[in-house]
């Protein structure tokens, strides 16, 4: 099948918030862009080592459907999570301390950028084998249903994942048990370097989901009020019906893959297309024509996101190695 | 007072008992439930305990062992049934990738308490693809435990605590054991720590574990005639490894021989002779020997199939030899 990479149009329509509720998404937009700009910095500067994804140009999923969450929620995320992780409540400092392998890292540094994990926000990683969280994300929804808890489990994965075994068995499983799974499909149109239609028979992602008969939505990834309406929506079916919901969110990055990547697989043009498209210049262009946000407004929340990231940058430089003493603690198996 | 019992009824006492005591265990796999499990480990529990908690999966291995570590994350204590070991390399990755990284790589936070059981080995001419002996493969892995009940006492007893410990428990049950008999007294209180002497000896420690005891035991009664003792060793726990056990038996007796139905090369039977370089090299009067499954696929035919296996006589010829 063939699928179209074009951009979509540009988001329109009133934003449906108040003031608060919109700045707040737009913060957590500006604060998730402002951090990983900084990674890349710092991975330039040796800083950070290993893989680095970042998600910019993606932050609008992150950012509209978890905030569609509560806190009683589980979220199983990908090797690309510093936003969903942020956006959940885990401290910057933390992320940055652990993507410098510091012990003051979400996970003492023993993850790096691709392992966030966080029990207090029910953050279960940061799993970087395309597809593993699947299976997880299905047995804590199965948790949650055995006992009784009001607890939606979210799991994010990419496009890629669809090709994946886990895929087609986690969705079988949770629709046949009918668990509170809410699969978030962030759909950037490559797996790595592999356009959709060069890895999928069928590229109709929600065709497939429904074929598990669950509930398939599709929305406008790069549009934070469409993505948090629409999850909005998917949450109170799952609350009130049970069973699992699909999202496919159509979204874009901006950057390469990860670090080591030259973007020899997709066209300039259509990168910077996609960029027109961005989901933090997008938004505030309507809340200001909606009267909701001056300039000056969106100057301070800019600066407060980087500030934060400076805190965030002295915390982890400040931060201390984990004692190679501790090498084998946490593995009671040796 | 004590009863005779099969390895098949004091594994499903063992589940039953689980089942009963703790509200957050259950059992989850293919054909647990209305079939009454392949081997009938869990004939009734679905009556019992109904279809939430002895829960049929599709043939989705990845699918349903990664919800069980899912399962277990959130709560639960789940024991995952694999048909056979053949079938768990379809969940490989969830194992590998996700249960036994969890609580190291989330620098503490999280712990998977599952118990995935499967049965393993070779012996009832099931061919090539239904007779792997890959619990090597597993006991190579740091953040799992590897069991390997190869008793009654120990199907009765290893259920719990594997159960009651806080990370992933893999338990091997040697296909050829669950119809073997034996008497079983009132206490069935084992460890997952130490590896237990079976037969005590002198002049050779026979080392090894599973399905491969009753052959070692055999070939120490056919030494003990030609008046050379054995002592036969059982593994019981393949991770981690009671190396300090391994090494008494083979300071003892001085001579060692391995027996492991896994193929020799990159073996079980490697790491422990290797063990017992590191830690034994000066106790030994002969080089140690290991008896392993011929290296090969392993045939349909009875005949063929005898003859790539662990048997009795291959054991003693294998001791026999350390006396040349």
């Amino acid at each position: 099948m063939t699928v179209d990479h074009r951009a979509p149009p540009p988001p329109s329509g009133p934003v449906p918030w108040d003031k608060d509720f919109a700045l707040r998404l737009l913060a957590d937009m500006l604060r998730i862009r402002r951090l990983e700009e900084k990674s890349a910095e710092l991975y330039g500067a040796g800083k950070i080592r290993g893989f680095l994804h970042l998600y910019i140009g993606e932050e609008a999923v992150a950012v509209g459907a978890l905030h569609a969450l509560s806190s009683a929620d589980n979220v199983v995320a990908t090797y690309r999570e510093h936003g969903h992780a942020l956006v959940r409540g885990m401290a910057m400092g933390a992320i940055m301390a652990e993507m410098y392998g510091k012990q003051e890292g979400c996970a003492r540094g023993r993850g790096g950028s691709m392992h966030l994990f966080d029990a207090k926000t029910r953050l279960y990683g940061g799993n970087a084998i395309v597809g593993g969280g699947l299976p997880l994300a299905v047995g804590l929804g199965l948790a949650a249903k055995m006992q009784g808890e009001d607890r939606l489990t979210t799991c994010f994965f990419g496009d890629g994942a669809v090709a994946e075994g886990a895929f087609h068995e986690t969705l079988n499983l949770a629709a046949l048990w009918k668990l509170p799974v809410l699969f978030c499909c962030e759909n950037n149109l490559y797996g790595m370097g592999t356009a959709i239609e060069r890895a999928e028979s069928q590229t109709d992602l929600c065709v497939k989901a429904a074929s598990y008969d669950m509930p398939a939505l599709r929305v406008d990834g790069m549009d934070v009020v469409a993505v948090h309406e629409t999850t909005k929506q998917a949450v109170a079916r799952m609350r009130k019906d049970g069973g699992p919901v699909f999202v496919e969110y159509q979204t874009y990055r901006f950057r390469a893959h990860s670090m080591f990547d030259a973007e020899i697989y997709r066209q300039k043009a259509e990168v910077e297309a996609w960029k027109t498209r961005g989901p933090i210049h997008t938004f505030t262009a309507r809340l200001k024509a909606e009267g909701k946000l001056t300039e000056d407004e969106f100057l301070e929340l800019d600066a407060v996101a980087n500030t934060e990231v400076d805190v965030a940058v002295a915390f982890a430089e400040a931060g201390s190695w984990e004692p190679v003493e501790d090498l084998l603690k946490d593995v009671h198996t040796p | 007072m004590t009863k005779k019992i099969s390895y098949r009824e004091a594994m499903r006492e063992a589940m039953h008992e689980a089942l009963k005591n703790d509200p957050r265990v259950f059992l989850m796999g293919e054909d647990v439930g209305c079939y009454g499990g392949t081997y009938a480990f869990s004939k009734g529990f679905l009556d019992e305990f109904g279809p939430e908690r002895i829960r049929d999966t599709p043939l989705s291995e990845l699918g349903f062992v990664g919800a069980g570590i899912g399962a277990a994350l959130g709560g639960l204590r789940p024991i995952v049934e694999v048909m056979t070991v053949n079938f768990s390399l379809l969940a490989l990755d969830q194992i590998v990738n996700s249960a036994a990284l969890y609580r190291h790589m989330s620098g503490g936070q999280f712990s998977v308490p599952l118990v995935i059981r499967m049965c393993t080995g070779a012996g009832r001419q099931l061919a090539a693809q239904h007779s792997h002996s890959l619990e090597g493969w597993y006991a190579h892995i740091p953040g799992i435990k590897v069991l390997a009940p190869a008793t009654i006492e120990d199907a009765r007893g290893m259920l719990a605590p594997a159960l009651a410990d806080p990370d992933p428990v893999v338990i091997f049950e040697h296909g050829g054991l669950f119809n073997v008999e034996g008497e079983m007294g009132d206490s069935w209180e084992v460890d997952i720590t130490s590896a237990k002497v079976r037969r005590a000896g002198k002049d050779v420690a026979i080392i090894t574990h599973g399905g491969s005891l009753p052959k070692a035991l055999a070939a120490a009664e056919q030494l003990a005639a030609a008046g050379i003792e054995a002592e036969v060793l059982d593994l019981r726990v393949l991770r981690p490894l009671d190396t300090a056990t391994i090494v008494a038996s083979v300071a003892k007796c001085r001579r060692a021989v391995v027996v492991d139905e896994g193929w020799k090369s990159g073996s079980l039977a490697a790491e422990v002779m290797a063990r017992i370089m590191e830690n034994a090299f000066y106790e030994l009067d002969a080089p140690v020997a290991r008896v392993c499954s011929a290296e090969v696929p392993i045939p349909y035919a009875k005949h063929l199939e005898d003859a790539a296996l662990p048997q009795p006589d291959k054991i003693v010829a294998a001791v026999k030899g350390l006396f040349a």
